[in-house]
């Protein structure tokens, strides 16, 4: 290739020697092919159709590798950023939350509580409520039972009003007077903007009709009823498959009529209203003052008093943004506060000390494997063919058993009661009472893991040690060379690149292990991936599981590229 | 609340139809969630087998799982794809499942079958119904067991939940669970705490602290599991003097194994296991699942279960049916950790209280581990 290369960008002299080019050299011109075209370009294009044939042969195995690993593997990783479901769940309270100052020492008052109601109760009615409520228990212990309780308790809030507009006028239970009363023309923006709010909170389209328009009128007059009897239009007749006309309102709707006639305007606006179910209207108006007169906020605090609490609206606003930093700092040991960030009190951090003692014990694996891999590979590089090829089997043997298998072995080895101690105190070298403690702490993980891992290290160091020719040792020696300044001098620089190969693979390897240390590493032995499984399979905190997977492939990437600026990655070698 | 009310009527009319319809209108596979070994042999022997010989048609497939039920319930529910039809989970993890509205919520009265003498399922069952979602199977606890050779001669056997911390009297390593659940109220009952208060305190981070100190008294002597087959294991093997698991399993290694090992059931923690329906399953599973669901927890399967395993029935009805082990002919009634001789002092595992503290006190555990 480089030839062909050469011959087109060389402008001037035609290079001497120059094989298969059929070209005719003007004075000036650029070099032409067979057919007239300029060389260059029928080379470029016959290289560009090489590579994209050569593109589509691997195209399959490419795709695959893209929708099956390379996608997956991102979508976790953005779940370490990912915050979402807090404006999903309750956008409204949300945006309401905006307004209030966060370094204040007052909780919100009713302007956040309102919106919070009604949030909360789509969200119930959906099911969604509790799914916020263990995602914000992540920050703060507490907040789970907050959500899952007040979720049993909003029903009963609007059936305090629900009960005095029924006695008020009977009319306010038929399902027709909901109905009527709130339809009418013009709603269409507002019925697109519910549903677009129950996409979000769902995760599902909400397509279909709903048999019911809110009225602008109504909406401008009455708006937490007209919203709130939208959202039980859209639920009853997409989720539910119901006729809305035909079904009591939610209970919410009873607490959104409530709410309105709590504004002097709406009282105004019903007085002065004439439409359709005006008496009735008129009726509750009047009556208003046998309302409950509770403060939404008393009624949440009423039914849990962490309503009420600074630090939980504190946490809530901090954790609102849909995109949040909140996992990352978490996984470093710091926290975020009003004040900025902090570290975490001292009790609860973990993270920065299983990430350090992650990458030192995988160093100490991979030195040891070193130092036991290296005499092996010598020897399986060194034996005549026969011997050689039995000792590769000892070396594979273990490599095709089952990793459970293994470590549960080092297990019988290990414990107090096990093989070594045993053998050891009837030689009498230990004490009876004294027995080795060699599992249930690191020295457990470095043995078991350096023997699991000891074929990484030795299969690229013997295909390395292979190719270096017996012939050099001897000629070092006969130029005079003792045994140790030929090894040293001559031979090991020549297997330093499998050793660069061994150590990356083993290093790597470790440093996402975790079914090892679990079973032998005790409390001192246990990695950061230990920590990451427990987030993902137990306490499913999936985003603080992605942000610890996506440092340790940070590090990982930044120790590769420290090797190779060190080493060179050109350096090493799988084979000769 | 509306929604749930259609929810559990819809649920009502599909199993009145699914009990009253032919075979044709549910699936016939099956596929089961549960722990393994000798639990899940119980329930092939005490439901699933009986089942089958009444439908033949039906075959159910058991998948080893229960373990990382939540986490792979979940993962299946982002893609769409559900393809279990029954998850045995233990309560608190039934409690995620129903908040993450991954398990469907049941009306028990409406798909589980009343006791023999007519009294509804959700009175037979009465508090252990700790979720909407759950319906219970088992109650086993989490207690101690101890080696008898291991005891030092002329002194009394272990009988104190607070006898795990005095190694003066009883040396040997201890296992403990890795996690913070029982071990935390067990250190603050030792500490002096009475019963009811403990989660009060347990609420506090002095609290959470009181309880860690306890526990760094014999942090030197414990060895942390976090398999039930461990401790049987590490007592089998002389490794351990005493150590904390699963009832069931004590009973196994003893009865079954022969072991010199004893119970201490002082302090022991009931806790509950039993059934969840994944969420958003087609209309003939389900039909099938709940089919069964009727059959299996009826009054007279859970007592025929106990015959198998050393765990208590959930209904109440089914405890005067506990008869004998299935293959050593011994009295289970005895070995069942409701039994009133063992359950003189008994501690009840407050979901609520871990619901919320779980992810808080669990990483102060892990960082008290670490140190």
């Amino acid at each position: 290739m480089s030839n062909v290369t050469d011959a087109t960008t060389g402008a001037g002299e035609p290079v001497p020697g120059e094989n298969g080019t059929r070209t005719a050299k003007t004075e000036n011109g650029p070099v032409m092919a067979a057919d007239g075209r300029p060389l260059k370009q029928t080379l470029r294009r016959t290289l560009r159709r090489e590579k994209m044939r050569a593109l589509l042969l691997i195209a399959p195995l490419l795709i695959f590798v893209v929708v099956t690993f390379i996608v997956p593997i991102l979508s976790m990783l953005f779940r370490s950023v990912e915050n979402d479901i807090v404006q999903d769940t309750m956008p409204e309270t949300v945006q309401a939350l905006q307004a209030w100052d966060e370094q204040g020492t007052e909780p919100p008052g009713d302007e956040v509580f309102v919106p919070l109601y009604f949030d909360l109760f789509k969200a119930s009615e959906a099911k969604e409520h509790t799914k916020l409520g263990s995602r914000l228990n992540y920050e703060q212990p507490g907040l789970s039972s907050m959500f899952r309780g007040t979720g049993r308790d909003l029903d009963d809030m609007g059936e305090e009003f629900q009960d005095v507009f029924e006695e008020i006028d009977p009319a306010f239970e038929t399902a027709a007077f909901w109905h009527e009363l709130l339809s009418g023309a013009g709603g269409e923006a507002l019925l697109k903007e519910r549903r677009n709010l129950y996409e979000a909170l769902t995760g599902e389209e909400m397509r279909g009709d709903v048999g019911f328009t809110p009225s602008t009128e109504m909406a401008e007059m009455l708006p937490w009823t007209t919203k709130a009897y939208t959202d039980f239009a859209i639920w009853t007749a997409i989720e539910e498959e119901d006729v809305v006309a035909e079904e009591e309102p939610w209970e919410a709707v009873y607490a959104g009529l409530g709410q309105d006639l709590r504004s002097p305007d709406t009282v105004a606006a019903i007085e002065a209203y004439s439409g359709p179910w005006s008496t009735t209207l008129k009726a509750a108006a009047e009556n208003r003052d046998q309302l409950p007169q509770d403060s939404f906020r008393e009624m949440f605090v009423a039914s849990d008093k962490d309503w009420g609490s600074l630090k939980a609206w504190r946490t809530i606003s901090l954790y609102s943004p849909p995109i949040t930093a909140g996992y990352f700092l978490n996984s470093v040991d710091l926290t975020k506060t009003v004040d900025g960030i902090e570290a975490r009190p001292e009790t609860q951090q973990i993270y920065l000390t299983l990430f350090q003692r992650t990458l030192i014990m995988s160093l100490i694996i991979t030195g040891s494997c070193i130092l036991l891999g290296y005499p092996v590979a010598w020897l399986l590089a060194n034996l005549p063919l026969r011997t050689a090829n039995v000792l590769m089997i000892l070396v594979l043997l273990p490599f095709w058993t089952s990793l459970l298998v293994r470590t549960s072995a080092w297990k019988v080895l290990l414990q107090q009661q096990g093989v070594i101690n045993e053998i050891l105190v009837w030689l009498g070298f230990v004490d009876d009472a004294n027995r080795l403690i060699l599992m249930n702490n690191a020295t457990g993980t470095v043995i078991a893991m350096t023997h699991i891992l000891l074929p990484f290290m030795i299969l690229p160091l013997y295909s390395v040690m292979k190719t270096v020719p017996p012939s050099y040792l001897r000629a070092a020696k006969s130029l005079g060379a003792t045994n140790w300044t030929a090894f040293w001098r001559v031979y090991f620089p020549q297997s330093v690149p499998g050793i660069g190969a061994g150590s990356i693979l083993v290093f790597i390897l470790s440093i996402g292990y975790y079914i090892t240390p679990e079973i032998v590493g005790g409390t001192s032995g246990v990695f950061i991936s230990n920590r990451i499984a427990y987030h993902i399979s137990s306490s499913l905190n999936w985003g603080l599981a992605a942000a610890l997977g996506s440092i340790l492939l940070i590090v990982v990437l930044a120790l590769y590229w420290c090797y190779d600026r060190i080493v060179g990655i050109d350096n090493v070698k799988l084979g000769g | 609340m509306k929604l749930t009310t259609t929810l559990l009527t819809s649920t009502a009319l599909t199993v009145a139809a699914g009990v009253a319809a032919h075979a044709q209108d549910m699936a016939n596979d099956m596929t089961f969630v549960s722990w393994g070994g000798a639990y899940q042999a119980s329930q092939q022997n005490a439901y699933a087998e009986p089942y089958k010989e009444m439908h033949p048609e039906v075959s159910i497939v058991w998948d080893e799982s229960s373990n990382e039920a939540v986490a792979k319930l979940r993962a299946m529910n982002e893609a769409g794809n559900i393809t279990w039809d029954l998850v045995d989970v233990v309560a608190a993890d039934a409690m995620r499942l129903c908040d993450e509205g991954l398990a469907m919520e049941i009306d028990h009265d409406e798909v589980l079958a009343d006791a023999p003498d007519g009294t509804e399922a959700s009175d037979d069952f009465g508090d252990l119904i700790v979720s909407d979602c759950f319906i219970p199977q088992i109650v086993y606890s989490t207690t101690f067991g101890y080696r008898t050779d291991m005891v030092p001669e002329g002194v009394e056997a272990p009988n104190d939940i607070c006898d795990v911390w005095d190694t003066e009297t009883y040396p040997g390593k201890r296992s403990l669970e890795k996690r913070p659940i029982n071990n935390m109220e067990w250190a603050l009952l030792c500490d002096g705490v009475a019963k009811d208060e403990v989660y009060d305190v347990l609420a506090t981070d002095e609290g959470q602290q009181r309880a860690l100190d306890k526990l760094d008294e014999i942090k030197d002597d414990v060895i942390w599991w976090s398999a039930g087959a461990d401790t049987p294991q590490l007592l089998a093997d002389g490794e351990v003097f005493m150590g904390s698991t699963y009832n069931g399993r004590l009973f196994s290694a003893i009865v079954e194994q022969d072991q010199p090992i004893a119970m201490m059931w002082d302090a022991q923690v009931f806790d509950l296991d039993g059934w969840i329906v994944p969420a958003g399953l087609p209309e003939d599973r389900l039909a099938r699942v709940m089919d069964f669901l009727h059959f299996a927890t009826d009054t007279q399967r859970l007592a025929d279960q106990a015959a198998y395993i050393s765990y208590g029935p959930a209904r109440e009805s089914s405890a005067p049916m506990v008869g004998k082990h299935a293959e050593l002919g011994i009295d289970m009634a005895p070995h069942m950790p409701t039994d009133p001789n063992n359950a003189k002092n008994t501690f009840l595992y407050n979901y609520e209280f871990w619901a919320d503290y779980r992810d808080d006190i669990d990483a102060k555990f892990q960082a008290w581990l670490a140190q």
